[in-house]
């Protein structure tokens, strides 16, 4: 057996890699993370035990743990933070199944908010995880719900079977085949009152959630922003 | 056998709550602060039925007058899903208010791209509580995650002055008051409450359909003392949603090993990474079923427990896995059961799994019922009727 000549619980430098990210820039970044009001009810300490990663549904088909975020986080490893932010966070399914820590942490949790700083901070890796998400986001802060009706088309969906065409091409009739008096629409979920979307518009302008996508998607932002200045202004609704 | 080990097989004969610290009950904080002029409360209003929680707390269920919080998935994609909740509270003759002013609760979103913030969603959250309030009428969510994400930002704003702060501007400019009800009530809990009155307005015998249930993570596992469990059902230690309402149902109620397991749905991952959703939804959750339980029938409660499972088979069985059952909600099961009509009502030609079989079985003529619907279309075709209505569908 060969003799081990290093000490195997010292960390290596580099491992965490993005070695050419200054580390005052990974500091800042996770320093955002840590001082989201949220944080401190999300880490209490970690047992090590795993149980978090047995119920993680992305564990099990990605290189991807929960217990890692949870120790990265409890012990303040700003460099390996930093790489989860760049490389784990998009693979959690945000099931919240960690949530049957033992000690009560919530990884899922601190990831939420590692995904939202990595937005609104229009990292690389965040727009590469959107890709192909902008209808999405379109759709929820311009109408008030998420998928539509007509977003069933086969060419989108070709993996949810025959059905899909089905519905994509009876979609105006079999709309009106439903009997609640807010089902008829095919563009939104169900009818919106037009005051409740401009309540909505004022939500997004002044909470500042449509100003972080401004990085990670610009013409999404673009877009939502002339439509939602435009609609307040002719109802003389100002911020 | 020793002393200890009578003790702890004695426990487990009975179900009894341990004492928890987590059992917290968040009305102390919500009283103080309505008592403080902070925030209003609205308060469970006419009949109600007290349902068990995990950890002991009785959460008081309204009965009439309730304002349907509706899903985007349910009314986007699975029609027939609030369809059959409203459907069931007419038939049992009960009010409610189905609104045009609500909005998402955006938490789909919010879980799938982190585009929004705490504040933004908190706003959200309270707008539509001012809004239910308004009208009278009392707040009950039809999505699993809505339900969730609320009870989160309950917690956040309770606990959180300088987000209350926020919010209460945001509403202000609203020209709305800061509102939060008794209880945020899952619709899933409603049926559970009335579980006695639809079992007796049941026309089927289930007894020989054989159902798995799949409990919605964001249901039981965020804010998890505010959810049903109940000592009758699953001795106490898995959630009773669903599960509950099928017993009462007499259906053939089986288990299995995966019932903690998520769904696969993954927020992002069903809309831009769908090959993990069906990996996990079909490996972890129905075949495992199938080999275990051997269901007619899987039931859930919540918009993307059933996409995940009902949509991730059709690619799946070109892989010659053992998948193949029908995915539907609680909602539409306890509809069909009451005699609802399976396209007018529930809708079942937007689900992609085969549901014919299990109808056979229920005892549903379904080509009769295709049939009826087909008549209904050219109706509708020919410009005799606009829309179908209510009356149509028999309440």
């Amino acid at each position: 057996m060969a003799t081990v000549t290093f000490d195997p619980y010292l960390k290596l430098e580099h491992a965490a890699g993005f070695a050419d990210v200054a580390h005052e820039e990974k500091e800042r970044l996770i320093g955002k993370v840590m001082a989201d009001p949220r944080f401190p009810h999300y880490l209490y300490g970690c047992y090590e035990c795993g149980i978090c990663v047995a119920a993680c549904p992305s564990a099990r088909f990605y290189d991807f743990s929960p217990r890692r975020i949870a120790q990265a986080a409890a012990r303040q490893d700003i460099d390996l933070m930093f790489q989860q932010m760049e490389e784990d966070i998009w693979e959690c399914s945000q099931c919240f199944s960690c949530l049957r820590c033992p000690r009560g942490n919530n990884p899922g949790g601190i990831i939420t908010i590692m995904r939202e700083v990595a937005v609104e901070e229009g990292r690389k890796s965040a727009k590469a995880a959107l890709e192909g998400y902008s209808r999405i986001i379109y759709k929820i802060m311009s109408t008030g719900t998420q998928v539509s009706p007509d977003m069933l088309q086969p060419d989108a969906f070709p993996d949810w079977g025959p059905e899909v065409k089905d519905v994509s091409e009876n979609l105006s009739l079999w709309r009106r085949a439903l009997p609640p008096e807010t089902h008829h629409t095919t563009t939104t979920g169900w009818e919106v009152a037009e005051s409740t979307i401009l309540e909505l518009y004022v939500i997004w302008l002044e909470t500042g959630a449509l100003d972080m996508i401004k990085e990670v998607d610009t013409g999404i932002h673009m877009i939502l922003e002339e439509i939602m200045e435009e609609r307040l202004e002719e109802e003389g609704i100002e911020l | 056998m020793s002393d200890a080990v009578g003790v702890i097989i004695s426990k487990k004969q009975k179900f009894e709550r341990t004492p928890d610290k987590r059992n917290h009950d968040f009305h102390e904080e919500l009283f103080e602060l309505e008592a403080a002029g902070e925030l209003i409360v609205q308060r469970v209003t006419g009949d109600y039925v007290n349902v068990p929680t995990k950890y002991g707390r009785p959460k008081k269920i309204q009965k009439a007058g309730l304002w349907h919080h509706k899903s985007c998935g349910q009314c986007g994609h699975i029609p027939g899903y609030s369809t059959s909740i409203f459907w069931i509270m007419r038939k049992l003759g009960y009010d409610y208010n189905d609104p045009r002013d609500q909005t998402s609760c955006t938490a789909w979103n919010y879980y799938a791209s982190a585009t929004s913030n705490q504040a933004a969603q908190a706003a959200v959250a309270l707008r539509n509580f001012a809004a239910a309030y308004e009208t009278g009428y009392f707040p009950l969510i039809h999505c699993g995650t809505s339900f969730g994400h609320y009870k989160e930002v309950r917690a956040e704003i309770l606990h959180q002055p300088e987000l209350r702060a926020q919010v209460r501007k945001v509403l202000g400019k609203l020209g709305k008051e800061m509102v939060i009800p008794e209880e945020i009530v899952h619709y899933s809990e409603w049926l559970y409450a009335m579980k006695d009155e639809i079992s007796a307005a049941s026309v089927l015998d289930l007894s020989k359909v054989k159902v798995t249930v799949h409990p919605a993570c964001h249901y039981y596992k965020l804010v998890e003392g505010d959810a049903i469990f109940d000592p009758e059902v699953y001795h106490g230690q898995r959630t009773a949603a669903v599960s509950g309402l099928v017993q009462t149902l007499g259906a053939d109620l089986r288990s299995y090993s995966t019932f903690f397991d998520c769904c696969g749905f993954g927020f992002r991952h069903i809309l831009v990474q769908r090959d993990f959703t069906r990996s996990f939804s079909t490996l972890r959750k129905i075949e495992v079923m199938k080999e275990e339980a051997d269901p007619d029938v899987v039931l859930t409660h919540d918009t993307g427990c059933v996409t995940a499972l009902d949509k991730s088979q059709f690619s799946t069985q070109a892989h010659e896995r053992n998948v193949g059952v029908p995915v539907m909600s609680e909602a539409q099961f306890a509809a069909l059961a009451m005699g609802a009509h399976p396209f007018k009502v529930c809708q079942l030609h937007w689900h992609s799994t085969n549901y014919r079989p299990l109808l056979e079985k229920m005892g549903i003529d379904w080509e009769a019922a295709w049939a009826e619907f087909q008549e209904d279309l050219k109706m509708l075709e020919k410009g005799d009727q606009q829309y179908l209505t209510w009356a149509d569908v028999g309440v």
